[in-house]
């Protein structure tokens, strides 16, 4: 039996996406309607679809100290690290409770294999690596939390959580963990993901990318667009940051269904929304908004919109919000975690933009347009391929 | 921190020298235990057998043997899946298609890539609900894996499948790894009473780093270039070499374990 948690403060948080670098361009864009997507322009796959790029991570230039790491997915976690004063915020925690004290934990779908591609790309006459990218520690799926961690000058419990689209919200359970039991007292959590021709091609080989912006939850609706993002948190025991928001659940659950579509029942997702409910010793009625995966392909929004229909009143309000970001894949966790944070703190529900004909399957908890509401209690959907459903609760400082 | 109490309900173990624990307990003893056969995944169906990819197979192999061992049901048993390269081979694979063909890639081999496919597996043949996760550290893999799942079953109170494995790695990606043999093991820990330990652990981690317990020498070829070294020196204390184990978990940070082997 799931018991309730002692919730955790989220004393800092950012992100970066096609929607800007930042907490504020984000809620900008989000109040104003505003995509984030664009036609792809992206590598070697140009015209495969819509996609939510980030501008700018090209020219990023990480420190000198650092210049092992240097790949578009390290570029943009470093973009993202300089956002909000929040590497200021973990030097803080760092000098707090020590530099073994703080467990980072990172979710991630690909890490660096853009740099494993082009290494690919570009063998030398021996068929052996070119000489610039012979860097073990880039082509491996820890790179992420590896590179993070030289960044942060953390030396605490370190890990890459990587379980496809429910990565970096997974990493909040794992924090949640090593909190409770004295492991750790505070956690670095968040993930980034990065374009790279893995993922579009593998994307457009399941035929799951939409030929223009994705359109969650419309009747209409055929495929995901890709983006990419960076987005972290952090997390302490509520004692040193009483004001701050807070994690109050968090739930994971399998389908044990199919490799690449989720159970047309959405079992998992429930058994995750009633373990997230649980530790937050919350009902479902006591939630205000929920983000939801909503993808955009025809059978997880299927699933979903069953789910929130026979699961949520009409006074929860309920909305994707990929039509804005685009699926950030393993940062897709986190990204839409700092939305159910600005929610609360903000109280406006963002828009399911991108849906011009809504589903009829989809019930009245459904937010269309924005809306402006107070939120004290929001949710956020992440599922990944291989059914892995995870379910996050957070809430306003009481 | 309070150190962990959590009992070892089931070993499992992969090599392409060892089928299994006993052989590693035989081997230790001085025997020379048979040379297994590739790893079976027997839980697997048949036809996704076929399917799945060399590294579900190690994984599923290692996972199906702590699991018979415990006796759980694995409907309700969270697992935690940790791999340091992912499958070494579907990278080149995919990579070297994206070199030359992006737009041949196959859906398959797409779907196989993420470090979650041996955990989508073991969900799917064991009609498993529970919470189901896949993890990396790099050299720190099985330390960092095991304090997940550790921290897991005592935070949560239930029991967790702790499954490691890394596959020999191909093509140039290869000298990147330095990984060149398979290896792969589990453990299903639980909290609590347990109906069948074969162990006690008691787990800690230490302000301080120091030298891990290095695996026997014996077992030299399983630790070659791969995170694997931690999970051996663990193994071979649980087969009953000493009683103490110092393993890495992060740069600084080291997880110490002492065991008792049950009464």
């Amino acid at each position: 039996m799931t018991t309730p948690m002692t919730p955790l403060a989220i004393s800092a948080c950012t992100v970066t996406s096609a929607l800007g670098r930042g907490l504020a361009a984000q809620h900008g864009a989000l109040l104003h309607g505003g995509s984030g997507l664009r036609p792809n322009d992206f590598g070697s796959a140009p015209r495969l679809g819509w996609i939510g790029r980030v501008d700018g991570v090209e020219a990023i230039a990480l420190p000198a100290t650092l210049a092992d790491w240097d790949c578009r997915n390290n570029r943009l976690a470093w973009l993202g690290l300089q956002q909000d004063g929040f590497l200021d915020r973990v030097h803080a925690a760092r000098a707090r409770h020590g530099a073994r004290r703080v467990a980072l934990l990172l979710g991630t779908s690909t890490a660096s294999i853009g740099a494993t591609e082009e290494a690919y790309r570009r063998l030398d006459a021996d068929g052996r690596f070119p000489a610039d990218l012979r860097r073990p520690a880039l082509h491996a799926p820890d790179s992420l939390s590896a590179f993070a961690a030289a960044a942060l000058g953390l030396d605490g419990p370190c890990l890459t959580v990587s379980t496809a689209c429910s990565s970096s919200a997974k990493v909040f359970a794992s924090a949640a963990r090593l909190l409770a039991l004295g492991l750790a007292d505070a956690a670095v959590v968040g993930g980034v993901d990065s374009l790279c021709d893995n993922v579009l091609f593998g994307f457009n080989a399941l035929e799951l990318i939409s030929p223009s912006a994705c359109r969650p939850f419309d009747a209409a609706r055929d495929g995901i667009s890709i983006g990419e993002a960076a987005g972290f948190a952090l997390l302490e025991r509520v004692e040193a940051a009483p004001r701050a928001p807070r994690l109050l659940g968090y739930g994971e659950a399998s389908d044990a269904w199919h490799m690449s579509s989720p159970h047309p029942d959405g079992h998992g997702a429930e058994l995750a929304l009633d373990a997230a409910l649980a530790r937050a010793g919350l009902d479902a009625a006591r939630v205000d908004y929920v983000n939801l995966h909503g993808t955009a392909s025809r059978q997880n929004d299927a699933m979903e919109a069953a789910l929130v229909a026979r699961r949520f009143p009409a006074t929860t309000r309920a909305s994707s919000t990929k039509g804005f970001t685009g699926h950030t894949l393993g940062a897709a966790g986190i990204v839409e975690a700092t939305i159910a944070l600005q929610a609360i703190e903000h109280g406006c529900v963002p828009g399911n933009l991108g849906a011009a004909t809504p589903d009829p399957d989809c019930g009245p908890q459904f937010a269309w347009q924005g809306e402006s509401r107070r939120v004290d209690v929001a949710l956020s959907n992440s599922f990944g391929f291989g059914g892995n459903n995870a379910c996050l609760v957070f809430g306003r400082a009481p | 921190m309070t150190p962990m109490y959590l009992h070892v309900e089931g070993i499992g173990l992969w090599s392409p020298r060892l089928a299994d624990f006993a052989a590693l307990r035989a081997l230790l003893a001085g025997d020379t235990p048979a040379v297994p056969t590739a790893p079976t995944a027997v839980l697997l169906p048949a036809n996704e057998r076929r399917r799945a990819p060399e590294s579900v197979r190690l994984a599923v192999e290692v996972a199906g043997q702590a699991l018979a061992m415990s006796g759980r049901d694995p409907a309700t048993l969270a697992c935690v899946f940790a791999s340091g390269h992912g499958d070494q081979a579907i990278t080149d694979a995919i990579c070297t298609t994206l070199a030359r063909a992006p737009a041949e890639l196959s859906p398959t081999r797409f779907h196989h890539s993420v470090h979650n496919a041996p955990a989508g597996y073991w969900t799917i043949a064991t009609g498993c609900r529970a919470p189901s996760s896949a993890v990396c550290a790099g050299a720190y893999t099985f330390g960092a894996a095991l304090l997940e799942a550790a921290a897991q079953a005592q935070a949560e109170q239930r029991p967790v499948l702790l499954v490691y494995s890394d596959m020999a790695g191909r093509g140039p990606l290869l000298e990147m790894t330095g990984c060149g043999r398979s290896f792969g093991c589990s453990l299903l820990l639980a909290p609590g009473a347990s109906a069948t330990p074969l162990a006690q652990l008691r787990l800690e981690a230490s302000a301080d780093h120091a030298a891990s317990t290095p695996p026997p020498a014996t077992l030299a070829d399983e630790a070659d270039g791969q995170p694997a070294g931690a999970a051996l020196a663990l193994l071979a204390s649980l087969a009953g070499c000493g009683r103490r184990c110092r393993l890495a978990l992060a740069t600084a940070l080291d997880l110490l374990i002492d065991m008792e082997p049950a009464a």
